[in-house]
């Protein structure tokens, strides 16, 4: 999953030069709004950063972030998306194209854009043409079924996030049963766990991020690397 | 060249459509359109006025592309000259800059390359009659797909913002197919007359509810 396709003839993003693209979907009320919030602030002071909400009726998603001020204003957009969600982050995503080029217009700089989608049921997946790499964000008080149900979003995010572990006991959600589950529909993909209540900083996630934005620039340097070593036997010879 | 031309008309063409109601969310919200007639009607006025403008410009935007299509300038003003509400303004280059988006990664043409200098994004018309132009379609066919989409859109989201039955919906669409063809062929007319006689025909209640809606706090379309 990815834009790095250095040789792709219809690669529909620029690979390199512009921020990461985080998708971040999963069902409505799993908590991907609070987690969004949750990684602005642990991540903007070594991140430059900014966020596309996909709100279904209203801009309360980015609203909240607004009010919560974890970024200053001009790095919020709220995307509208006609009742479709899905189609939204996958099948058309030119709406949060747009919003993506104009915050790297603005802030050119940027290192990540992290777009978050509206609440969508389980076969929600985001496009390879707008998110590089994406997450997809369980809660526990929704069934701990839901992770051995699968779906594309459970089985093909790049990380899974079963959220609000804190509510297991009470509502009598077996996290291992989860884990276990959710580690057979992924191929051994990663999945973490997280309550932003016990962890507010959601390091977990912040933390999988950080390795994410490394492996690409070391693999970028490598790149550039085996290019200046083309580049002398080329003056060599 | 034909199949192109379906591509260009499909409603699943990647182009950011499908959160545009053209008008029909305002007019639900306000009342005026709660079942399958009232969206009829509502689909006949728009086609005779916005999507009459809106295909004689595609036309001459096809017209005007297939010579060349280097300066837009001109046809942008006209457009906006018959756009009042800035909010439509804003949806027409915002659908312009996305259907600009899809146009250019699978046909090259220079004279859609002209049109990405366009201050704000293209309006839609412009870069749908490029589009049509540089698969080699004629002004006829470009004014065809647009009055089409003037109509095919808002009843797209008159099914989902009222649960309408898609079965009475699409007759209503065959029913005004006639129309639609009409419509094109008049607008058609226009392609290769001077840009500022170009039909300018208008439709205030659309005007006003565009800027309602940009208003109004619980809305699922972006237009």
């Amino acid at each position: 999953m990815g834009a790095n396709h250095d040789h792709d003839p219809y690669a529909a993003t620029r690979p390199h030069g512009r921020a990461l693209r985080l998708g971040i979907g999963g069902p409505v009320g799993s908590g991907k709004t609070a987690l969004t919030a949750a990684l602005c602030r642990a991540l903007r002071d070594e991140l430059d950063l900014a966020v596309v909400t996909n709100d279904i009726y209203t801009t309360e998603d980015a609203d909240f972030l607004r009010r919560e001020a974890v970024l200053s204003d001009d790095r919020i957009t709220a995307v509208r998306t006609g009742a479709c969600p899905h189609t939204a982050i996958r099948d058309d995503i030119s709406a949060n194209l747009d919003a993506c080029e104009a915050l790297q217009e603005r802030h050119p700089g940027l290192d990540l854009i992290i777009v978050e989608s509206g609440g969508d049921n389980l076969t929600a997946l985001f496009s390879q043409g707008l998110a590089d790499r994406q997450i997809f964000v369980l809660d526990v008080a929704g069934g701990d079924d839901v992770p051995r149900k699968g779906g594309l979003g459970v089985a093909a995010a790049d990380l899974l996030v079963i959220n609000k572990t804190d509510l297991a006991p009470l509502v009598g959600s077996d996290l291992a049963m989860m884990g276990r589950d959710a580690g057979k529909v992924r191929g051994g993909k990663p999945v973490v766990f997280s309550s932003l209540r016990e962890r507010p900083g959601a390091d977990e996630v912040a933390a999988w991020i950080r390795g994410v934005l490394h492996d690409l620039a070391h693999e970028h340097g490598e790149h550039e690397h085996e290019h200046g070593r083309e580049r002398e036997r080329a003056a060599a010879s | 060249m034909r199949a192109s031309l379906l591509l260009l008309a499909d409603s699943r063409l990647p182009a950011g459509g499908h959160a545009h109601s053209g008008g029909l969310e305002p007019a639900v919200a306000a009342g005026a359109v709660r079942d399958v007639p009232a969206l009829a009607d509502f689909l006949r006025g728009r086609l005779a006025t916005s999507g009459l403008v809106a295909a004689a410009l595609a036309a001459a935007a096809c017209a005007h592309a297939a010579r060349g299509g280097g300066a837009w300038a001109a046809l942008d003003a006209e457009t906006d000259a018959r756009t009042p509400s800035p909010a439509q303004r804003a949806a027409s280059r915002a659908q312009g800059r996305s259907l600009l988006r899809v146009a250019r990664t699978a046909w090259a043409s220079p004279a859609l390359d002209a049109l990405a200098g366009t201050p704000g994004g293209p309006h839609h018309p412009a870069v749908l009659g490029a589009a049509a132009a540089a698969m080699g379609a004629a002004p006829r066919e470009a004014a065809e797909i647009t009055a089409y989409m003037a109509v095919t859109g808002p009843a797209s989201a008159g099914i989902r913002l009222l649960g309408l039955d898609p079965l009475a919906v699409n007759r209503a669409l065959a029913v005004l197919a006639a129309d639609v063809d009409a419509v094109a062929a008049e607008a058609a007319g226009f392609a290769d007359g001077p840009w500022a006689e170009l039909p300018a025909a208008s439709a205030p209640l659309l005007d006003l509810y565009a800027e309602r809606h940009l208003r109004t706090d619980l809305r699922l379309f972006e237009s």
